[in-house]
């Protein structure tokens, strides 16, 4: 019963029920948004390049940062994904993979290094490495592109072949999913984490180890940012400089849209991954609708805004339940 | 008390510590033996360099000389985390919890049980919370998130937190600062049982009452020097205070007798609900009005009402015969109204900013010349109110940040007296300060009063009312529920009122 009525009043539950919604809705209108194989594939593979990026997002906005240079990450991660395997030949695609989570992480580690050390906010630090991870990739990419023809077959079917009718993609996503929510619900560090973004002050007054945490958190993020670039290019096949841009917004908006508090301290990566389910599943479900593409933004802001101020909403109501829980005891 | 004066081995020695910060001394001889079984009060003025003491304690701060051993031996704890594994726990003032965790995770963040794969034993957790707070006699749902939570009742759970650690030595940096009266009374018993547990306790308060009813031994600091310890049964308020300013100070509230003139303010019917409700009073000019009550009473929320900050759904507040509209705190300001809030460093002052830019915030407008402020004229008006409430600061371009509470109530102060104002309210206007201080605070609010300002003063601490107020309005529970005179006013019956819905008359 506890149990029950918790599920009724976790935060996650409300976007689910969005997102179940907006696919029931729009397979009314068009019965091949689900019941196709292609429709169902879909489903599930368009949002797990975000998922990943959002898992991240979430851990790093819980200890009450921001990294807006995933997008950039990515981009410069899938490309280093198509050099690999033109510049080595015959490169294990299982090595590519640990290249490129390893490289992410770095770039991760360069922005965690310049928040925790230079105590510079994270918003300011990571704006500036969006542009400079991007720049990098601008100058080592030029007008080159990776084409799928330069990619091997059996890594370019991993980005849209499935098992058991789920796309490897997805399974990935959802494998890295399980292990981020299970550490940050049970691990001593996870906990720490949402201790670090709810009062950062107490945190250390608490002897935590608040530099060594953030750290790893954008360490985390890089990272997961470099396993969503290969993924990227598997994916796709096609790699421009461009590759990624402004899915960062897209990350923090999932992250937000999924009840995760943008001041730290409250929110899971569950409900981040809702969210990204459901931003790209609207993006998708609205042309089947009828809503004209430029309206089709408006949505997405009006989703983000409407999270916020349903967190505001709810922040409101729970400290004044919290107050008169006071008055009465 | 009996048992503790004992000579016994000290749990944490301090000798002759010294540390300073820059050009600035903070401590030169810190001493201090807390022995086990033993709660020990530190008094001394603001800037004594208690705060700096207990830092070093807990690991904050290193000290740059002297000696510092826990059980016989030396110590250099370069993190909290250090002091807190040596059995060190702090309780600060203001209580240092996650909001968005539940109470239960506060407890034990960072040193969770936990069981395989290095899974935190909630469970566990759990019990042991409940266990804590069923040892501390106190209900609190550990699963209940800290945000919302009674300042007191956070305080119960860094005692919690300082149990589970098995600390054996606890600092608690004047913790009754935001309890009422029952709420004391708990954390003393809670300290009491502590004590008799054989743990070294030590105390800071400025409430002597409080040192005297729980301590048994007291050290007094001055300037950032060991002045004396001696036993609390072989001493008395006087000679601390003595000890403490170094000089007698004549009397703690030199109430001047004003001249009480016309109608400044009057409330009527004033009503929020869940707040307060139906407020009735007026103030006169030159009149002093105490708003006397248990922390959490309504006070602050009446005062904030009227100011503008806070909306009111019923009832009118006039002053000077016009009308204060709701929630427009500028207006109130031009109407003549002044409020001192009670947490001056986060609602009254710009901590990073000089103390002429705060002197003057309350009077931007009226120092523009075309838009622009002048440094000049920021400083000439800054001046006369620094130099009017003896404002101690090396300059006028001090950050407001560094000076200590006292000095920083008077620029509060001295901003809105720049407005003129015809009434000021002012909430707490001594919480945190020294002795010395308070009593100037004391002599600037009735010289005030004597210039024919109406005064609302909100205090929880007693002899403040009793010695300052013209008339003490005694709230509880959001309505007044007694109205006292100067001369009838005595600790009993302000205190009856406070804890009373109903006061016979």
């Amino acid at each position: 019963m506890k149990m029950l009525s918790k599920l009724i009043k976790a935060r996650e539950t409300g976007i689910m029920i969005a997102l179940v919604l907006v696919v029931v809705v729009a397979t009314a209108r068009n019965p091949t948004f689900l019941f196709s194989p292609d429709g169902f594939r879909d489903l599930l593979l368009t949002p797990s390049i975000l998922l990943l990026l959002a898992v991240g997002q979430a851990i790093v906005i819980i200890t009450r940062s921001v990294d807006l240079s995933v997008g950039s990450v990515l981009g410069l991660t899938a490309y280093l994904t198509g050099r690999l395997f033109i510049d080595l030949p015959g490169i294990p695609i299982i090595a590519v993979f640990v290249i490129g989570i390893v490289f992410g992480g770095l770039l991760g580690l360069i922005n965690g290094a310049l928040v925790a050390f230079a105590k510079v906010p994270a918003l300011v630090i990571t704006l500036g490495t969006l542009y400079a991870y991007r720049g990098i990739n601008v100058l080592w990419t030029g007008s080159d592109r990776i084409n799928g023809s330069d990619l091997p077959s059996a890594f370019l079917s991993l980005g849209t072949s499935s098992l058991f009718g789920i796309p490897w993609l997805t399974i990935i996503a959802l494998v890295v999913l399980v292990a981020a929510g299970w550490f940050l619900r049970t691990q001593r560090a996870g906990r720490e984490l949402y201790a670090i973004g709810s009062d950062p002050e107490a945190a250390n007054l608490y002897g935590l180890k608040v530099t060594q945490r953030v750290l790893v958190a954008f360490i985390f993020s890089g990272a997961l940012a470099g396993l969503a670039g290969v993924l990227y290019a598997a994916r796709y096949g096609t790699v421009s400089s461009q590759a990624g841009v402004n899915l960062e917004l897209q990350a923090v908006g999932a992250a937000v849209i999924g009840g995760v508090a943008i001041f730290g301290g409250s929110g899971t990566v569950w409900g981040a991954a809702i969210g990204a389910f459901l931003l790209l599943t609207i993006n998708r479900a609205l042309p089947i609708l009828g809503v004209q593409d430029f309206w089709q933004r408006a949505v997405v802001g009006v989703l983000i805004i409407g999270a916020i101020v349903l967190d505001r909403v709810l922040a409101v109501r729970q400290s004044r339940k919290l107050l008169e829980m006071r008055d009465e005891s | 008390m009996s048992n503790s004066t004992q000579p016994s081995a000290p749990t944490l020695e301090l000798s002759r510590i010294a540390k300073t910060f820059g050009s600035v001394v903070a401590l030169t001889n810190g001493t201090l033996a807390l022995h086990p079984g033993s709660i020990h009060a530190l008094v001394g003025e603001n800037g004594a360099g208690k705060s700096t003491l207990v830092k070093i304690i807990a690991g904050l701060y290193q000290r740059d000389g002297g000696d510092f051993t826990l059980e016989g031996t030396t110590v250099d704890f370069t993190s909290t985390a250090q002091s807190k594994s040596a059995g060190i726990a702090v309780i600060y003032q203001e209580p240092t919890l996650f909001p968005d965790l539940s109470v239960t995770e506060n407890i034990f963040m960072g040193r969770q049980p936990i069981k395989s794969l290095g899974r935190i034993d909630r469970k566990k957790m759990h019990t042991e919370a409940l266990g804590l707070f069923e040892r501390l006699g106190v209900r609190i749902d550990p699963d209940r998130p800290t945000q919302g939570l009674s300042i007191a009742d956070q305080q119960i759970i860094e005692i919690a937190k300082a149990i589970s650690l098995d600390a054996k030595v606890l600092v608690m940096d004047e913790p009754t600062a935001a309890l009422s009266g029952v709420e004391v009374e708990r954390l003393f018993a809670v300290a009491r049982s502590l004590r008799d547990e054989g743990r070294a306790l030590l105390f800071i308060s400025h409430r002597f009452e409080e040192v005297f009813d729980l301590c048994d031994t007291v050290t007094i600091m001055r300037d950032g020097a060991y002045i004396s310890t001696s036993p609390i049964a072989e001493t008395t308020v006087d000679e601390i205070v003595r000890q403490m300013v170094g000089r007698d100070v004549a009397s703690l509230f030199p109430k001047i007798d004003a001249p009480i003139g016309d109608e400044v303010l009057v409330v009527s019917g004033l009503t929020e609900p869940g707040e307060f409700h139906d407020i009735n009073f007026s103030v006169r000019a030159g009149e002093i009005v105490a708003l006397a009550g248990l922390v959490g009473a309504g006070r602050s929320e009446i005062a904030r009402a009227i100011f503008g900050v806070d909306p009111y759904k019923t009832g009118t507040v006039t002053i000077n015969g016009t009308r204060i509209p709701k929630r427009n705190p500028a207006a109130a300001m031009n109407l003549g109204l002044a409020l001192v809030p009670e947490d001056r460093r986060r609602q009254g002052l710009v901590l990073e900013s000089s103390v002429a830019k705060n002197a003057t915030l309350a009077i931007r407008s009226a120092l523009a010349k075309f838009g622009f402020i002048t440094s000049a004229v920021e400083n000439a008006s800054a001046r006369t109110w620094a130099n009017k409430l003896e404002v101690k600061a090396s300059a006028l371009d001090t950050e407001v940040g560094t000076l200590s509470g006292g000095n920083q109530q008077k620029v509060v102060l001295a901003k809105w007296l720049a407005t003129n104002p015809s009434l000021l309210i002012v909430d707490e206007p001594t919480r945190g300060i020294d002795v010395g201080t308070k009593a100037e605070v004391h002599r600037l609010l009735s010289e005030l009063a004597v210039e024919g300002l109406a005064i609302i003063m909100i205090s929880s601490e007693l002899p403040e009312v009793l010695g300052m107020a013209d008339r003490v309005l005694v709230v509880h529970e959001g309505r007044i529920t007694a109205e006292i005179d100067r001369a009838d006013a005595t600790a009993e019956s302000v205190m009856f009122a406070a804890t009373h819905a109903e006061v016979a008359s």
